[in-house]
Protein backbone atom coordinates (compact mmCIF):
# COMPACT_ATOMS: atom_id res chain seq x y z
CA UNK A 1 0.00 0.00 0.00
CA UNK A 2 1.43 3.67 -0.84
CA UNK A 3 1.52 6.59 1.41
CA UNK A 4 -0.31 8.02 -0.67
CA UNK A 5 -3.47 5.45 -0.47
CA UNK A 6 -3.11 5.48 4.08
CA UNK A 7 -3.62 9.23 3.97
CA UNK A 8 -6.56 8.91 1.68
CA UNK A 9 -8.18 6.27 3.70
CA UNK A 10 -6.88 8.27 7.01
CA UNK A 11 -8.55 11.70 5.39
CA UNK A 12 -11.83 9.95 5.21
CA UNK A 13 -11.99 9.91 9.06
CA UNK A 14 -9.92 12.47 9.92
CA UNK A 15 -10.58 15.16 6.90
CA UNK A 16 -8.95 18.31 8.80
CA UNK A 17 -5.75 16.03 9.38
CA UNK A 18 -2.06 17.57 8.10
CA UNK A 19 -0.40 14.94 6.54
CA UNK A 20 1.84 14.21 4.39
CA UNK A 21 3.50 11.66 1.97
CA UNK A 22 7.41 11.31 1.66
CA UNK A 23 9.55 9.60 -0.84
CA UNK A 24 11.48 7.27 1.33
CA UNK A 25 15.19 6.04 0.21
CA UNK A 26 14.40 2.73 0.96
CA UNK A 27 10.86 2.41 -1.20
CA UNK A 28 8.93 1.87 2.31
CA UNK A 29 5.43 3.65 2.77
CA UNK A 30 6.15 6.58 5.00
CA UNK A 31 3.85 9.73 6.59
CA UNK A 32 4.30 12.78 8.54
CA UNK A 33 2.13 13.57 10.89
CA UNK A 34 1.12 16.76 13.06
CA UNK A 35 2.46 16.60 16.83
CA UNK A 36 -1.09 17.55 17.82
CA UNK A 37 -3.13 15.17 15.93
CA UNK A 38 -0.59 12.17 16.63
CA UNK A 39 -2.76 10.23 18.99
CA UNK A 40 -5.95 10.43 17.44
CA UNK A 41 -4.04 9.69 13.57
CA UNK A 42 -2.73 6.84 15.04
CA UNK A 43 -5.88 5.62 16.75
CA UNK A 44 -7.55 5.11 13.18
CA UNK A 45 -4.22 4.12 12.06
CA UNK A 46 -4.91 1.07 13.98
CA UNK A 47 -8.24 0.73 13.58
CA UNK A 48 -9.69 1.56 10.57
CA UNK A 49 -10.76 -1.85 8.72
CA UNK A 50 -8.96 -0.90 5.47
CA UNK A 51 -4.94 -0.46 7.48
CA UNK A 52 -5.33 -2.00 10.88
CA UNK A 53 -1.64 -1.51 11.88
CA UNK A 54 -1.82 -3.17 15.08
CA UNK A 55 1.12 -3.60 15.71
CA UNK A 56 3.81 -0.91 16.37
CA UNK A 57 7.44 -2.35 16.10
CA UNK A 58 9.59 0.45 16.86
CA UNK A 59 9.70 4.52 17.84
CA UNK A 60 12.92 5.62 17.37
CA UNK A 61 14.09 9.25 18.11
CA UNK A 62 16.23 10.94 15.93
CA UNK A 63 18.16 14.21 16.51
CA UNK A 64 18.85 16.71 14.18
CA UNK A 65 20.73 19.28 16.02
CA UNK A 66 21.49 21.66 14.97
CA UNK A 67 18.51 21.71 12.77
CA UNK A 68 14.45 23.32 13.85
CA UNK A 69 12.68 21.16 14.43
CA UNK A 70 15.21 19.38 16.41
CA UNK A 71 13.98 16.10 16.91
CA UNK A 72 12.12 13.45 14.74
CA UNK A 73 10.29 10.52 16.22
CA UNK A 74 9.85 7.63 13.69
CA UNK A 75 7.53 5.31 14.63
CA UNK A 76 7.19 1.79 12.29
CA UNK A 77 4.33 -0.25 12.02
CA UNK A 78 2.83 -3.06 10.60
CA UNK A 79 -0.40 -4.39 9.97
CA UNK A 80 -0.16 -8.70 9.90
CA UNK A 81 -3.37 -9.13 7.56
CA UNK A 82 -5.29 -12.29 7.22
CA UNK A 83 -3.79 -14.56 5.80
CA UNK A 84 -6.39 -16.71 3.37
CA UNK A 85 -8.55 -13.10 3.62
CA UNK A 86 -7.07 -11.17 0.81
CA UNK A 87 -5.23 -9.10 3.42
CA UNK A 88 -1.58 -8.68 2.77
CA UNK A 89 0.66 -7.91 5.45
CA UNK A 90 1.80 -4.06 4.86
CA UNK A 91 4.44 -1.60 6.99
CA UNK A 92 4.36 2.24 7.28
CA UNK A 93 6.64 4.23 9.01
CA UNK A 94 4.87 7.78 10.28
CA UNK A 95 7.33 10.30 11.24
CA UNK A 96 6.58 13.17 13.42
CA UNK A 97 8.84 16.32 13.95
CA UNK A 98 8.97 17.69 17.59
CA UNK A 99 10.76 20.71 18.77
CA UNK A 100 13.75 20.41 21.29
CA UNK A 101 11.17 21.61 24.45
CA UNK A 102 7.92 20.40 23.26
CA UNK A 103 6.09 17.58 25.24
CA UNK A 104 5.05 14.50 22.66
CA UNK A 105 1.89 12.87 23.21
CA UNK A 106 2.13 9.22 24.22
CA UNK A 107 0.68 6.90 22.24
CA UNK A 108 0.65 3.62 24.69
CA UNK A 109 -3.13 4.43 24.91
CA UNK A 110 -3.22 3.00 21.29
CA UNK A 111 -0.19 0.62 21.26
CA UNK A 112 0.79 -0.66 24.57
CA UNK A 113 4.71 -1.86 22.89
CA UNK A 114 5.15 1.93 22.66
CA UNK A 115 5.09 2.32 26.87
CA UNK A 116 8.90 0.87 27.28
CA UNK A 117 9.91 2.52 23.81
CA UNK A 118 8.96 6.23 24.77
CA UNK A 119 10.47 5.34 28.37
CA UNK A 120 14.16 4.87 26.06
CA UNK A 121 13.15 8.02 24.18
CA UNK A 122 13.05 9.67 27.67
CA UNK A 123 16.10 8.52 29.03
CA UNK A 124 18.35 8.55 25.87
CA UNK A 125 17.46 11.87 24.03
CA UNK A 126 15.40 13.70 27.18
CA UNK A 127 12.18 13.79 24.84
CA UNK A 128 9.00 14.35 27.27
CA UNK A 129 6.43 12.22 26.57
CA UNK A 130 2.75 14.03 27.63
CA UNK A 131 0.14 11.58 29.33
CA UNK A 132 2.40 8.32 29.76
CA UNK A 133 1.73 6.34 32.73
CA UNK A 134 5.37 5.82 33.63
CA UNK A 135 7.96 8.08 32.68
CA UNK A 136 11.44 7.63 34.39
CA UNK A 137 14.79 5.90 33.06
CA UNK A 138 14.81 2.66 32.03
CA UNK A 139 18.57 1.47 30.55
CA UNK A 140 20.85 4.65 32.74
CA UNK A 141 20.87 5.01 36.64
CA UNK A 142 17.96 6.97 38.02
CA UNK A 143 19.98 9.63 39.29
CA UNK A 144 21.54 10.31 35.35
CA UNK A 145 22.25 13.62 34.41
CA UNK A 146 22.16 14.38 30.70
CA UNK A 147 20.57 12.30 28.15
CA UNK A 148 23.38 10.21 26.41
CA UNK A 149 22.63 9.88 22.89
CA UNK A 150 21.61 13.71 22.12
CA UNK A 151 24.10 14.97 19.56
CA UNK A 152 25.44 17.47 22.07
CA UNK A 153 26.43 15.04 24.92
CA UNK A 154 29.81 13.97 25.38
CA UNK A 155 31.67 10.61 24.18
CA UNK A 156 33.43 10.12 27.50
CA UNK A 157 32.93 12.12 30.63
CA UNK A 158 34.53 12.88 33.01
CA UNK A 159 33.53 12.16 36.49
CA UNK A 160 33.78 9.79 39.55
CA UNK A 161 32.44 6.30 39.45
CA UNK A 162 29.31 6.82 41.74
CA UNK A 163 29.37 3.28 44.28
CA UNK A 164 27.17 3.55 46.81
CA UNK A 165 27.13 4.82 50.61
CA UNK A 166 27.46 2.09 52.95
CA UNK A 167 24.18 1.47 54.78
CA UNK A 168 24.59 2.98 58.64
CA UNK A 169 22.51 1.63 61.43
CA UNK A 170 22.71 3.18 64.67
CA UNK A 171 22.70 1.31 68.17
CA UNK A 172 19.29 2.51 68.26
CA UNK A 173 17.79 1.43 65.11
CA UNK A 174 19.65 -1.82 65.37
CA UNK A 175 18.39 -2.59 68.58
CA UNK A 176 14.36 -1.38 67.05
CA UNK A 177 14.95 -3.48 64.23
CA UNK A 178 16.08 -7.02 66.05
CA UNK A 179 12.95 -6.18 68.66
CA UNK A 180 10.48 -5.97 65.45
CA UNK A 181 11.90 -8.83 63.90
CA UNK A 182 11.13 -10.93 67.17
CA UNK A 183 7.87 -9.63 67.70
CA UNK A 184 7.07 -11.11 64.19
CA UNK A 185 8.27 -14.10 64.95
CA UNK A 186 6.18 -14.55 68.27
CA UNK A 187 3.12 -13.48 66.35
CA UNK A 188 3.78 -16.25 63.20
CA UNK B 1 53.47 -46.86 64.96
CA UNK B 2 57.30 -45.86 65.26
CA UNK B 3 58.83 -47.33 67.89
CA UNK B 4 61.31 -44.66 69.11
CA UNK B 5 60.31 -40.66 69.73
CA UNK B 6 63.25 -39.89 66.90
CA UNK B 7 61.78 -41.97 63.94
CA UNK B 8 58.62 -39.28 64.36
CA UNK B 9 58.38 -37.64 61.17
CA UNK B 10 58.42 -34.01 61.64
CA UNK B 11 57.96 -31.01 59.22
CA UNK B 12 59.31 -27.74 60.60
CA UNK B 13 57.60 -24.48 58.75
CA UNK B 14 56.76 -21.26 59.44
CA UNK B 15 53.15 -19.92 60.52
CA UNK B 16 53.12 -17.80 57.58
CA UNK B 17 54.28 -20.01 55.11
CA UNK B 18 51.14 -22.55 56.05
CA UNK B 19 48.43 -20.05 56.25
CA UNK B 20 49.99 -18.76 52.73
CA UNK B 21 50.19 -22.64 51.54
CA UNK B 22 46.45 -23.18 52.63
CA UNK B 23 45.07 -19.95 51.21
CA UNK B 24 46.52 -20.14 48.26
CA UNK B 25 45.74 -23.66 47.37
CA UNK B 26 41.74 -23.03 47.60
CA UNK B 27 40.72 -19.95 46.10
CA UNK B 28 37.18 -20.29 45.33
CA UNK B 29 36.52 -17.55 43.13
CA UNK B 30 32.68 -15.70 43.03
CA UNK B 31 31.05 -15.63 40.05
CA UNK B 32 30.99 -12.18 38.23
CA UNK B 33 30.51 -12.70 34.59
CA UNK B 34 29.71 -9.90 33.11
CA UNK B 35 30.14 -10.04 29.38
CA UNK B 36 31.98 -12.51 26.60
CA UNK B 37 35.33 -13.25 29.41
CA UNK B 38 32.51 -15.11 31.48
CA UNK B 39 32.80 -17.61 28.48
CA UNK B 40 36.57 -17.76 28.84
CA UNK B 41 36.08 -18.35 32.58
CA UNK B 42 33.68 -21.31 32.39
CA UNK B 43 35.74 -22.49 29.81
CA UNK B 44 38.96 -22.32 32.27
CA UNK B 45 36.65 -23.79 34.87
CA UNK B 46 35.12 -26.69 32.66
CA UNK B 47 36.64 -30.31 31.73
CA UNK B 48 38.74 -28.92 29.03
CA UNK B 49 41.52 -26.36 30.97
CA UNK B 50 40.12 -27.99 34.09
CA UNK B 51 41.46 -25.36 36.86
CA UNK B 52 40.99 -28.02 39.21
CA UNK B 53 44.58 -28.64 38.84
CA UNK B 54 45.59 -25.41 40.70
CA UNK B 55 43.00 -25.48 43.80
CA UNK B 56 40.78 -22.83 42.39
CA UNK B 57 37.71 -24.13 40.95
CA UNK B 58 34.95 -24.31 43.37
CA UNK B 59 32.89 -21.25 41.72
CA UNK B 60 30.59 -19.65 44.39
CA UNK B 61 27.21 -17.92 43.75
CA UNK B 62 27.52 -16.14 47.07
CA UNK B 63 30.46 -13.72 48.56
CA UNK B 64 30.42 -14.64 51.84
CA UNK B 65 31.86 -18.28 50.61
CA UNK B 66 34.56 -16.97 48.13
CA UNK B 67 38.09 -15.53 48.09
CA UNK B 68 38.44 -14.24 44.36
CA UNK B 69 36.21 -12.07 42.86
CA UNK B 70 37.02 -12.54 38.84
CA UNK B 71 35.70 -9.11 37.17
CA UNK B 72 35.65 -10.98 33.55
CA UNK B 73 34.06 -8.33 31.48
CA UNK B 74 33.30 -4.57 30.67
CA UNK B 75 31.14 -2.29 34.27
CA UNK B 76 28.77 -0.39 33.08
CA UNK B 77 28.40 2.60 35.65
CA UNK B 78 24.98 1.26 36.34
CA UNK B 79 26.72 -1.86 37.36
CA UNK B 80 30.05 -0.33 39.75
CA UNK B 81 27.73 -0.02 43.18
CA UNK B 82 26.73 -3.75 42.53
CA UNK B 83 29.84 -5.14 41.95
CA UNK B 84 31.44 -2.54 45.00
CA UNK B 85 28.65 -4.42 47.22
CA UNK B 86 29.37 -7.89 46.05
CA UNK B 87 33.38 -6.99 46.89
CA UNK B 88 32.31 -5.58 50.38
CA UNK B 89 30.73 -8.37 51.40
CA UNK B 90 33.05 -10.65 50.44
CA UNK B 91 35.33 -12.22 53.90
CA UNK B 92 39.12 -10.94 54.13
CA UNK B 93 41.17 -11.89 52.95
CA UNK B 94 39.70 -11.38 49.55
CA UNK B 95 41.44 -10.70 46.00
CA UNK B 96 40.47 -9.50 42.71
CA UNK B 97 41.19 -10.34 39.15
CA UNK B 98 40.82 -7.80 36.32
CA UNK B 99 39.91 -9.97 33.55
CA UNK B 100 40.23 -8.79 30.23
CA UNK B 101 40.99 -5.46 28.13
CA UNK B 102 37.30 -4.06 29.20
CA UNK B 103 38.00 -4.56 33.11
CA UNK B 104 40.94 -3.23 33.25
CA UNK B 105 41.14 -0.06 31.16
CA UNK B 106 37.44 0.15 29.35
CA UNK B 107 38.60 -1.94 26.20
CA UNK B 108 36.69 -0.93 22.90
CA UNK B 109 34.11 1.05 25.49
CA UNK B 110 35.63 4.35 25.23
CA UNK B 111 32.06 6.02 26.46
CA UNK B 112 30.23 7.23 29.16
CA UNK B 113 28.69 4.35 30.40
CA UNK B 114 31.25 1.98 30.82
CA UNK B 115 33.73 2.49 33.82
CA UNK B 116 37.37 2.73 32.24
CA UNK B 117 38.93 0.36 34.83
CA UNK B 118 37.61 -1.90 37.51
CA UNK B 119 40.38 -0.53 39.74
CA UNK B 120 38.42 2.97 40.40
CA UNK B 121 35.83 0.32 42.26
CA UNK B 122 37.60 -2.14 43.75
CA UNK B 123 41.25 -2.57 44.42
CA UNK B 124 42.28 -5.50 41.58
CA UNK B 125 45.39 -7.62 42.57
CA UNK B 126 46.50 -9.06 39.38
CA UNK B 127 45.45 -7.61 35.83
CA UNK B 128 44.84 -10.72 32.49
CA UNK B 129 45.28 -8.37 29.85
CA UNK B 130 43.37 -9.95 26.16
CA UNK B 131 40.24 -9.31 24.22
CA UNK B 132 38.85 -11.92 25.64
CA UNK B 133 41.70 -13.30 27.35
CA UNK B 134 42.29 -17.13 26.76
CA UNK B 135 41.39 -19.40 29.35
CA UNK B 136 45.77 -20.40 29.39
CA UNK B 137 45.73 -16.43 30.33
CA UNK B 138 43.55 -16.76 32.77
CA UNK B 139 45.06 -19.62 34.68
CA UNK B 140 48.52 -17.76 34.08
CA UNK B 141 46.88 -15.19 36.21
CA UNK B 142 45.54 -17.12 38.93
CA UNK B 143 49.01 -18.68 38.97
CA UNK B 144 50.61 -14.78 39.39
CA UNK B 145 47.81 -14.72 41.93
CA UNK B 146 49.18 -17.56 44.04
CA UNK B 147 52.77 -16.29 43.94
CA UNK B 148 51.62 -12.83 45.62
CA UNK B 149 49.68 -14.75 48.29
CA UNK B 150 52.70 -17.23 48.62
CA UNK B 151 54.71 -13.88 49.04
CA UNK B 152 52.41 -12.36 51.19
CA UNK B 153 52.56 -11.97 55.52
CA UNK B 154 49.64 -13.90 56.62
CA UNK B 155 49.63 -11.78 60.09
CA UNK B 156 50.74 -8.63 59.23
Amino acid sequence: MESTAVIEVLLRTLPAAQLESVQAGDGMPTIYVALDELVETCRALRDLPELRFAFLVDLVPVDYHPRQPRFEIVYLLASLGVAGFGDTPKRLRVKVRVPADAEVPSVSSVWPAANWSEREAYDLFGINFSAHPDLRRILMPDDWEGYPLRKDYPVQIKERVKTYEPLQVSQEQFVANLEATRERARKD
Amino acid sequence: MPEQEEDVPVLLTTVDKMVNWARRSSIWPVTFGLACCAIEMMAMSASRYDIARFGAEVFRGSPRQSDLMIVAGRLSRKMAPVLRRIYDQMPEPKYVISMGACASVGGVFDNYAIVQGVDQVVPVDVFVPGCPPRPESLIYGIVQLQKKIDRSKAFA
